[in-house]
């Protein structure tokens, strides 16, 4: 944390050895592009899920910024009203099925499950670099939607306005299509490997709630991405061959296409958060070397919130038409899927409760993250109440909220864990000023977008609107102002994030003194993880662990050390 | 609860008794505004409540316990059944209360008063048509102050929403399928109607007004609006009417025999009524049968037409009598002299008041 020499005791007693790690580890086991290509190794497969989603991060940016930039003024700023639509159809898109979902579970996730677990790789290590493939190939098709004309239906491909628009629908829908079977093949894979590939000793209890997580996750995974696929291609068998499934013109019914559809998206939005919380429940504990607080509850409530989130689709449809009684039912059970969370977040309040708090970049995002997850769920309130849902549904209001929740949740989780990770992936430190300020200016930038949002939305500005009233134009201008900002701090990261590989400090086994297993081993780990089974203690078990300030990092008292 | 949803309305909407914009609102401007307003400033101060709270204590923990010279991390149970019970049973708790207001104001929401006033809503790509009672089709929303609306609406093409932030209503239209709102305004102005589903690329122009007219200002409006009545010929006038007022559910122009009697050379012969007298189908006859069918009953048919006292006017009356004329050779020759005049066309026996539409 704030080490200085690290490198000399290399070879010491205490067994945290760097010197070691930089001859055989898992980024030098093996040369060249068809080394990681082909590799069957969860940590490159890791590395390379990675590279890929910030990449989609980096696009999806693109557009929320040229979004941000069209919405300047009421009328034409910079791209017409197709285009528009186009920008926040392919911002939405990109977001959610390229970084979003994949984000945690196939980047992060791959890289340290195997770790927490105490497991040489997963289960199904080629199923996992064919995830990968499939990832790509799908990113390829819904890329390429902007050449072949542009899909302009939103995310959301609404019938039957998606079967009746010219645009590249197709493309689109098919990328989201093979996305989906990356991720069933992911979650798949993590459930196997929970179940089967623990070590001895490795109870269920003594999981990191990573872990917890991480499984709650692939459940929703496995079970309801299935739904979208066949959704999707309903959608493709009606735009091509004129069944009549969705559009009313043909027999069908549109709203059929909205339950179908949102009984994959919500789940998929726990998807989406499930992790981040996953990533909280480490961080808090480890950051402020306190064991984390109701340990089984919070793992309950990971999988209670994979179960409920099955049964709340609804609530996107109270405008739609549907029942009194439906709204009725899906209000209701939305509001006690607000209860595990609420548990969650009280829990990691109580864990910080008399600690010793370090607040290194992965903890101002975790704090961060009590901040903008806290408003993020707590509008949700707002949401699932049907009175006040009318008035909200379909404006800035919603877009708010949701940002509040994938961004303020997922974004600040993801980055609070890529800076967790980031030592222990490639070996290296990055500039820990830097990355303080980098966070600072997210949290600033981030709220001026997307409060403002909040107040135009219940003054009644509908979403996905080109034009506006003039009565809107300051609160555009503003959050525009705060995209800005964010774009800044993002550019920042990369800057310190790329010097960190070039010239960063080389990383001790263990910077931040965490307990579970990926930490007990070298940085970057070593090619086959574990040469025998680990040692299983409690994740959360900090006594053990000592600053010291040769390595820069923490170490065992009891001699326990990398393998 | 009543008493407790009284005193939780008038504290949490104390700040919008007037109805005026405020931070979070748009101006109030339906009965419904007032209600839905109300819970969401109770939403509002409960999420204040539990957002300071979380956050103060995550600052008031990041000062007290952070690492620092001297500093080190104190023993504290990590487990607590007692404390968990109590986080989640006291949110669940507020947790219903919102769940129970928030369905009860929607359920005033989407219940439209049975003496309702109906318009007719049709969105298509990217443009509005309101039907008035009196086939009208205008392209802002028309409505008298003070009177419940019911909007039926449907799309001719994708989903569309129609949405008024004043009175805080939105409801998707849906083609192939009518949805209902509705809302009583409770100002007279003008007042802005979003469609907010998203429709493509004229999705953001696809905007209209909703204009209250005070009380009897909108009889009067619609009235000269209507003015279809009086720019085509009375007989072309009457059969837009027959299609679009429910003649012809039951009154076929071709001779066949639905519920009522076909209008097809039914002008100036005799009919048969159920008790035996005769009479003369003219004029007279025919606006008796509409003001009040149950009077007389051809021989053969079922009392079952409703009265349309109320909801036809004196000129629309003449106007499907002389579309029905048309449709006789006895009153094709007659119809260009014989069509009776307004002041000719007074009722007898018509003292009630049109309180049925």
């Amino acid at each position: 944390m704030n080490g200085s020499d690290s490198t000399t005791t290399a070879d010491s007693a205490a067994g945290y050895s760097s010197a070691q790690a930089s001859s055989d580890n898992y980024l030098t086991h093996g040369k060249g592009i068809m080394s990681w290509l082909g590799t069957l190794d969860h940590k490159r497969i890791g590395v390379m899920y990675l590279g890929c989603i910030l990449f989609s991060f980096f696009l999806g940016g693109i557009f929320a910024l040229l979004i941000r930039t069209e919405l300047l003024t009421p009328g034409k700023t910079i791209v017409d009203a197709d285009q528009y639509n186009q920008l926040f159809t392919l911002h939405g898109a990109v977001m959610i099925f390229l970084f979003l979902i994949p984000g945690i579970p196939a980047a992060l996730g791959n890289f340290a499950l195997p770790l927490m677990l105490g497991a040489k790789d997963v289960a199904f290590p080629r199923l996992n670099l064919m995830s990968w493939y499939l990832w790509v190939i799908g990113a390829i098709f819904a890329v390429a939607s902007i050449v072949m004309g542009g899909a302009d239906t939103g995310w959301t491909f609404y019938t039957p306005y998606s079967t009746s628009t010219d645009t590249a629908v197709i493309s689109m829908v098919t990328g989201a299509f093979i996305l989906g079977f990356s991720s069933i093949f992911t979650g798949l894979n993590f459930l196997v490997t929970i179940h089967r590939l623990r070590p001895p000793g490795m109870t269920w209890f003594k999981m990191p709630l990573f872990l917890w997580g991480i499984y709650g996750t692939a459940v929703m995974q496995v079970l309801a991405t299935p739904v979208l696929g066949i959704t999707l291609l309903l959608l493709i068998v009606e735009r091509t061959l004129g069944f009549g499934i969705f559009d009313p013109a043909l027999g069908g019914d549109p709203v059929l296409f909205q339950h179908f559809f949102w009984f994959y998206s919500h789940p998929a939005v726990y998807i989406m958060v499930l992790p981040a919380m996953a990533i909280m429940s480490e961080i808090f504990s480890v950051f402020s070397r306190k064991h984390i607080f109701g340990y089984k509850f919070i793992a309950f409530s990971s999988i209670a919130l994979a179960i409920l989130s099955f049964l709340v689709w609804g609530h996107h449809m109270f405008t739609s038409g549907q029942s009194a009684l439906a709204n009725f039912v899906f209000s209701a059970l939305t509001f006690s899927v607000s209860i595990p969370t609420a548990i969650k977040m009280f829990n990691w309040l109580a864990t910080m409760y008399k600690g010793n708090i370090h607040l290194d970049t992965p903890m101002i995002y975790a704090l961060t993250f009590m901040f903008t997850f806290g408003i993020g769920g707590l509008t949700g309130l707002f949401l699932g109440a049907l009175a006040t849902d009318i008035h909200l549904h379909d404006t800035y209001f919603i877009v708010a909220h949701f940002h509040y929740t994938m961004f303020g949740g997922t974004v600040i989780a993801f980055l609070a864990a890529l800076h967790y990770w980031w030592p222990k992936m490639f070996g290296k430190m990055y500039d820990e000023k830097l990355g303080r300020i980098a966070a600072g200016l997210v949290f600033i930038g981030f709220n001026t977008t997307f409060f403002t949002q909040f107040i135009m939305g219940s003054q009644g500005m509908p979403r996905r609107y080109y034009h506006y009233l003039d009565e809107f134009t300051i609160y555009h201008q503003i959050s525009t102002a705060g995209s800005y900002l964010m774009a800044i701090a993002f550019f920042l990261m990369l800057y310190y994030l790329v010097k960190s590989l070039v010239s960063g400090k080389p990383a001790p086994a263990n910077p931040w003194g965490g307990n579970t297993l990926e930490w007990h081993m070298t940085s970057p780990p070593p090619y086959y993880n574990f040469k025998e089974a680990p040692h299983v203690g409690d994740p959360y078990d900090f006594s053990d662990l000592e600053w010291d300030e040769k390595t820069g990092g923490y170490v065992s008292k009891s001699g326990r050390g990398a393998s | 609860m009543s008493m407790l949803t009284d005193l939780l309305a008038s504290l949490f909407g104390m700040a919008l008794l007037n109805g005026e914009k405020t931070f979070w609102l748009p101006e109030q401007a339906s009965t419904a505004a007032k209600n839905v307003d109300w819970i969401f400033m109770f939403i509002y101060w409960l999420s204040t409540f539990f957002f300071v709270l979380i956050v103060g204590l995550t600052i008031l923990f990041v000062i007290r316990y952070r690492a620092r010279p001297g500093h080190k991390e104190q023993p504290s149970p990590s487990h607590s059944t007692l404390l968990e019970v109590t986080w989640s049973v006291i949110p669940s708790i507020l947790l219903f209360f919102i769940f129970y207001y928030g369905y009860k104001g929607f359920m005033d929401l989407v219940v439209p008063p049975s003496n309702s006033y109906e318009i007719g809503v049709t969105a298509q790509r990217w443009s509005w048509n309101f039907t008035y009672p009196d086939g009208y089709v205008s392209e802002n929303l028309h409505v008298p102050v003070d009177r419940p609306i019911r909007l039926v609406m449907t799309s001719e093409d994708v989903i569309h929403s129609f949405f008024v932030p004043a009175f805080r209503v939105k409801r998707d239209i849906v083609p192939g399928r009518y949805n209902v709102t509705w809302f009583e305004a409770t100002k007279p102005g003008s007042y802005q109607i979003f469609c907010a589903e998203y429709c493509g690329t004229g999705h953001s122009d696809m905007l209209a007004q909703v204009i209250v007219h005070d009380t009897g200002e909108f009889d009067r409006w619609l009235e000269e609006s209507s003015g279809f009545l009086d720019k085509l010929a009375p007989a072309e006038a009457g059969e837009l009417l027959y299609k679009q007022r429910g003649c012809k559910q039951c009154h076929t122009l071709d001779g066949t025999i639905k519920i009522g009697p076909s209008f097809k050379d039914s002008y100036g012969i005799d009919h048969v009524l159920t008790d035996g007298s005769t009479v003369l189908a003219e004029e007279n006859y025919y606006r008796q049968s509409m003001l009040d069918p149950q009077s007389q009953i051809v021989a053969g048919f079922d009392p079952v037409m409703p009265t349309y006292k109320g909801r036809l006017k004196d000129k629309e009356v003449t106007a499907i009598i002389a579309f029905i004329k048309s449709l006789s050779p006895y009153g094709a020759v007659e119809a260009e002299t014989e069509t009776p005049t307004e002041s000719e066309a007074q009722p007898e026996t018509d003292s009630a008041t049109d309180d049925l539409d």
